[in-house]
């Protein structure tokens, strides 16, 4: 180019969304919404997920923005929008407190204002107190963090309802302590360079063999909520059983995890970090799934308690 | 008379802004869906309000 400055494409907004995250976010405010006992219409229900995918991107813009300078840092996230100067930092604050306040007020117009209040909480949360508190200044990060992550269930549900209940609480619970082991099982094999963009991962802080650890016991933790959920109203036979066999791998992943050191690990590449990490997107997916499989199953009369 | 070749930016200005002018296109479809959907179920679109309207008044209470 003839010395013309780069001008940013569609795509490079787009990308300020986090799109591979928005894709989570969308599958489990969806099935939040379809467990409810209570129908949207189909419009109702599409501007539902709609915006809280929105609103989700939103949070992901105002994180790049704040973040910009962790993000040049590290080999993994060194090519998003901002850090690679394709985006103007200031553009991603006005593209994602845009979108906050647009996807807020939507939200609450096409279903309810609790809903509503719980997608700006989210923003909030993921933006101030993550982003620019807690990512950078306690090794629990993640675990804190993960609250971001939980609520779109929570307000799927709510979307529907109009209100919270066990159910509701009890999927926000599933994610938010399936994201410690997740992330900390990513974070033995990844190696990421944390330490220079000055985060305090809890392998930097406290060491690997803490962190197998802390992966073990947040599994332990995890899975009387997971088998938990599928009592509810929620679950049904067929859930639990998924559920059982889920958390029980899971488990035995886990130690497997906390058995081995780094020379292991070194040895054979992180195959056993490696095969959790998966196992562990696998095991929220199911999950999910099996939730859904019980309200399709229902006009059978196979779903559900 | 002769145009001189178009610069790559305009080609990428264009591709933004059709791209941002089909999603505001997409937003009104979507609010004007909702709304015929709220409407033909008949949720309260009128408020009681400080000009006495009788279709929107609350109900008398009958002695």
């Amino acid at each position: 180019m003839t010395g013309t400055p780069y001008e940013a494409g569609f795509g490079d907004y787009v990308q300020l969304l986090k799109p591979r995250v928005m894709s989570l976010v969308v599958f489990t405010a969806l099935v939040g919404l379809l467990v409810a006992p209570v129908g949207l219409h189909p419009v109702e229900g599409f501007a539902a997920i709609l915006f809280i995918a929105i609103g989700a991107g939103a949070s992901g813009a105002l994180n790049m923005w704040w973040d910009a300078d962790i993000d040049q840092v590290m080999t993994r996230t060194k090519r998003r929008p901002v850090p690679s100067g394709r985006v103007q930092a200031g553009e991603a604050l006005g593209v994602g407190l845009a979108l906050s306040g647009i996807s807020v007020i939507m939200l609450g117009l096409a279903t309810n204002l609790l809903a509503a209040g719980l997608l700006a909480f989210t923003i909030f949360f993921y933006a101030v107190i993550y982003s620019m508190w807690l990512k950078r200044s306690t090794p629990q990060n993640i675990v804190i963090g993960g609250a971001a992550g939980a609520f779109p269930p929570m307000i799927g549900w709510v979307c529907a309802t109009g209100s919270l209940s066990v159910e509701a609480f009890l999927m926000f619970a599933l994610i938010f302590m399936w994201t410690p082991p997740h992330f900390w099982a990513l974070a033995l094999f990844m190696k990421e360079d944390y330490h220079a963009a000055g985060v305090p991962m809890l392998t930097v802080t406290h060491g690997r063999k803490s962190t197998r650890t802390h992966i073990l016991v947040y599994t332990l933790l995890l899975m009387p909520v997971g088998i938990g959920s599928a009592l509810t109203g929620i679950g049904g036979p067929f859930s639990l059983a998924v559920a059982l066999a889920l958390n029980l791998w899971f488990l035995v992943g886990a130690i497997r995890i906390w058995r081995r050191d780094e020379g292991q690990a070194e040895a054979d590449n992180y195959a056993t970090e490696k095969s959790v990490f998966k196992f562990s997107i696998l095991y929220l997916f199911m999950h999910f799934a099996a939730f859904l499989a019980e309200v399709a199953l229902k006009p059978f009369g196979l779903g559900g308690w | 008379m002769t145009f001189r070749p178009e610069h790559e930016i305009y080609k990428r200005r264009f591709g933004r802004n059709l791209g941002l002018g089909l999603t505001l296109a997409a937003f009104v479809a979507l609010v004007f869906a909702l709304t015929v959907v709220k409407v033909t179920r008949g949720d309260p679109m009128k408020a009681y309000d400080h000009v006495i309207d009788p279709q929107a008044a609350p109900a008398e209470v009958s002695e």
